[in-house]
């Protein structure tokens, strides 16, 4: 609140951005123009306000001028608002008392051919921040300290990293998996690429880290169910799904002395009720009381409620140990955590929707997860690579890259899965190495091999005598008696039509968001982008942050990505959620409402509209009046909006300085 | 008077979390619309008073376009929601008021649809054009 009225005397600088600016809007026009407006005690322009000579332009024109806000014209708040917050600072004012007006990303950018309109556009866009700067007041974050625990939700190779990361930094973290083990989708492949890894060899070692580190607390078979809070303070409450089985911690909690589940598979042997295993794609059984595979963490079997008989036959197996609980049900625990990490990872596109490839019509087309699991020594046929129809050995391979990807038809996704090129390209070798004589057939529209050594394996898979066919595939059929498959496509490089003949079809299908990315993304407050991926602060300069702070994101679910790339993600979000943990404090923007007591009427319509209930109506001086808990209160103004008799203040965009704004564009900065 | 000649006043009050970082993507996209709308920046649809559309009217705004979030990803839960219950109830005044309701707008632009602001601000520009001066205006003169 001002304690004393000074006249305001306000800076204004104008941006060139190099030409991104000058090239469209006449920069000298508009500083020549904000010099003549009220209030306005200097204006200057400079190439690259955001550079070090322009901040220290503000801040000297602070100190000659006496200044009493700055008002920079120039790119997006959403960019540089914090830079320049920081330069007013500098110059020995409130940083709060600054204020952007945007001539590039809602003006030069966007209005290239009309040089005057937009030159037009920045004069005004300069007179309404002028009016807002000139009702500017200081305004001081409120520090909150911040809880010393984060949150993974996801533990595939991406969740598994970051909270490694989180808990070797001394951060208690816990790890939130839906499924019944972590592992997530790197599980479930045969081998990497390009260096040929068992995919296996080099995950489980950290699944079995994060099963066992001090500072993870790992849920799987959870989800999280509700998330109140702000930074540093999220309250998450975790829906525990009835797992029908206790851990042996559990057990002992419960003083069963040496009970609780210790993965011996006798309940499994004995259960009468046979279903397809997920985790195998449905191409190998498991029971209704199941573990995925032998490397699961924690090793704890899981009964599925959906498809349980309730016989009893596991329970007597089960004897002493007493781990399997049949009546068991969801069980609901609210942790408190300062930051969160979403790694919700990925799924395949159905791509049967592409009809012409003939999956789930043809017993011959499988998809590349699917082949997979069929080479992966520990899948359903111990890593013979055999055709689904008829379970020989295939001696002709097609493989369809961009299986639903790159696809502007509306039916498939507009960009490009990133992975699907390379590991096409190490099935085709994987054929070759244990097909002695097969042949791989490799469809491509272009091989994106852009990562370190992938062009070399790209060159090595060549040598080694994949086919490449240039062109995408139009249609397969099937011969219904041999049931092979005949590939037609066009040859582009030959500009001719092909048709071959293969045994089976292998499609690289796109991946899209995991089914509940977008329930989570509500709870947590994130946007997504059209695709429906996460979406990232900004895509070069915070890719692994969100518009919500405190919310980080590792791995597929912020888009397409190999495991390097999303190992390196992960490391990345670790390390910037682990930020505000070690910094045990962070300040939140002081956009609170506040309560003008003397015009409140204590009707309470605004307690109703706050979705943070940060409103009450207390007494005060033998009068109800509205109160606001500051710390609750996140700055929406909706209550502002809504009060019938003007009495809240919603600092930093108060009733007067908007009205100020709209009066300046309409009325040219007069009353 | 040459129509070709006069430009319409609008202003657009837009949320930070969705329409003002959508419109910020249409200018990364470098995606070009006719430039007469003036934005003003608030936190939230929901701080939008009525009385500020209003007064834009009663200043001799043209139009007024209020743009934010889809529904269900309000970034303060449903502040979009309040506001649109509120526009609502406001073009139904301006109505009566002799004002046409067409020059009030709302919005919802998402922070990954530039292409769809550059939509909105052909088609409001458009309206307006159509529309020609606000009432008010000729009040005035």
């Amino acid at each position: 609140m001002a304690e004393e009225i000074k006249q305001p005397r306000i800076g204004v600088f104008v941006c060139h951005c190099g030409t991104n600016i000058a090239g469209t809007i006449d920069v000298e026009a508009v500083k020549d123009y904000a010099a003549t407006l009220p209030n306005v005690a200097v204006a200057d322009h400079y190439q690259y306000m955001c550079s070090t000579p322009g901040q220290q332009m503000i801040q000297d024109a602070i100190k000659e001028h006496d200044l009493t806000g700055v008002v920079v014209a120039a790119c997006t708040p959403r960019l540089h608002e914090p830079t320049f917050r920081t330069a007013t600072k500098e110059g020995g004012l409130n940083p709060f008392r600054f204020e952007m007006a945007n001539i590039r990303d809602q003006n030069s950018w966007v209005h290239m051919h009309d040089a005057e309109g937009a030159t037009e556009k920045a004069k005004d866009a300069v007179r309404i921040a002028v009016a807002k700067a000139s009702l500017l007041e200081d305004l001081y974050p409120k520090s909150v300290p911040v809880e010393h625990a984060a949150m993974v939700v996801g533990a595939g190779v991406g969740g598994i990293q970051a909270a490694l990361d989180l808990a070797n930094a001394g951060i208690k973290t816990y790890l939130i998996e839906k499924s019944p083990t972590v592992g997530g989708r790197m599980s479930q492949l045969d081998k990497t690429f390009p260096t040929l890894d068992c995919s296996q060899c080099i995950l489980t070692p950290k699944m079995v880290d994060v099963g066992r580190h001090p500072n993870i607390e790992l849920h799987t078979y959870t989800e999280v169910e509700a998330v109140d809070g702000y930074i540093g303070n999220f309250e998450i409450t975790l829906r525990k799904k009835a797992r029908g089985v206790m851990s042996q911690d559990e057990a002992t909690a419960k003083g069963i002395v040496g009970g609780g589940c210790n993965g011996c598979g006798d309940c499994e042997a004995v259960c009468p009720v046979i279903k397809p295993n997920p985790f195998e794609l449905g191409m190998a059984p498991r029971k209704a009381i199941y573990i995925y595979h032998p490397q699961v963490v924690p090793l704890v079997y899981t009964v599925d409620f959906d498809s349980c008989v309730k016989c009893g036959l596991c329970v007597e197996a089960c004897g002493d140990k007493k781990a399997i609980d049949l009546e068991m049900e969801d069980t609901f625990e609210t942790v408190k955590v300062g930051s969160v990490i979403l790694a919700t990872g990925y799924e395949i596109f159905p791509v049967e929707k592409k009809r012409e490839w003939g999956y789930k019509q043809f017993d011959n087309v499988i998809t590349s997860l699917e082949f997979e699991r069929l080479i992966c020594a520990s899948g359903p046929t111990g890593g013979h690579l055999v055709r689904p129809s008829d379970g020989e050995t295939p001696m002709k391979v097609a493989f369809l890259l961009c299986a639903g990807s790159r696809d502007n038809t509306g039916v498939g996704k507009p960009y490009c899965s990133r992975f699907c090129c390379m590991y096409s390209l190490k099935h085709a070798h994987q054929v070759m190495e244990k097909i002695p004589g097969c042949q791989p057939y490799i469809f491509y529209m272009d091989i994106r091999s852009f990562g370190k050594m992938y062009e070399e394996f790209y060159y090595r898979i060549q040598n080694e005598g994949a086919k490449f066919i240039r062109g995408r595939v139009a249609n397969i059929l099937e011969d219904p008696k041999t049931k092979n498959l005949h590939v037609y496509a066009e040859d582009t490089l030959l500009g001719r039509p092909v048709d071959i003949e293969v045994d089976m079809a292998v499609l690289a299908a796109a991946i899209q968001p995991a089914a509940d990315t977008d329930h989570v993304r509500h709870l947590f407050g994130v946007s997504c982008s059209q695709d429906g991926w996460l979406l990232e602060a900004h895509p070069k300069l915070n890719p692994c942050g969100t518009t919500t702070a405190g919310i980080f994101l590792a791995g597929v679910c912020q888009g397409p990505k190999d495991i390097p790339d999303t190992v390196a993600q992960a490391e990345g979000a670790a390390s910037a959620a682990s930020i505000p943990i070690h910094m045990g404090k962070v300040d939140l923007e002081p956009y609170f409402a506040q309560c003008i007591e003397e015009k409140c009427a204590g009707c309470g319509m605004c307690v109703n509209q706050c979705p943070y209930s940060a409103l009450d109506l207390i007494e005060k001086d033998g009068r109800t009046v509205m109160h606001v808990t500051e710390a609750k209160c996140k700055g929406c103004g909706t209550c502002g909006g809504f009060c019938p008799g003007g009495a809240i203040y919603m600092q930093h965009f108060t009733t007067p300085q908007i009205v100020a704004q709209i009066d300046a564009f309409l009325l040219g900065g007069e009353e | 008077m040459a129509e070709e000649e006069w430009q319409p006043k609008i202003i657009a009050i837009i949320c930070n979390w969705c329409s003002y970082a959508g419109a910020d993507l249409a200018g990364s996209a470098r995606t070009q619309y006719p430039p007469d709308v003036r934005a003003i920046r608030v936190m939230c649809t929901g701080r939008v008073d009525p009385l500020f559309i209003m007064k834009a009217f009663a200043d001799g705004a043209d139009g007024v376009l209020v743009s934010g979030c889809h529904f269900g990803d309000c970034h303060y839960i449903a502040g979009n929601y309040k506001c649109a219950k509120r526009m609502f109830l406001l073009k139904s005044v301006l109505k009566d008021l002799g004002i046409d309701d067409h020059r009030l707008r709302m919005t919802f632009v998402s922070a990954s649809e530039g292409a769809k602001w550059a939509m909105v601000m052909e088609d409001v520009v458009k309206t307006i054009k159509e529309l020609g001066p606000s009432p008010i205006n000729q009040l005035k003169q």
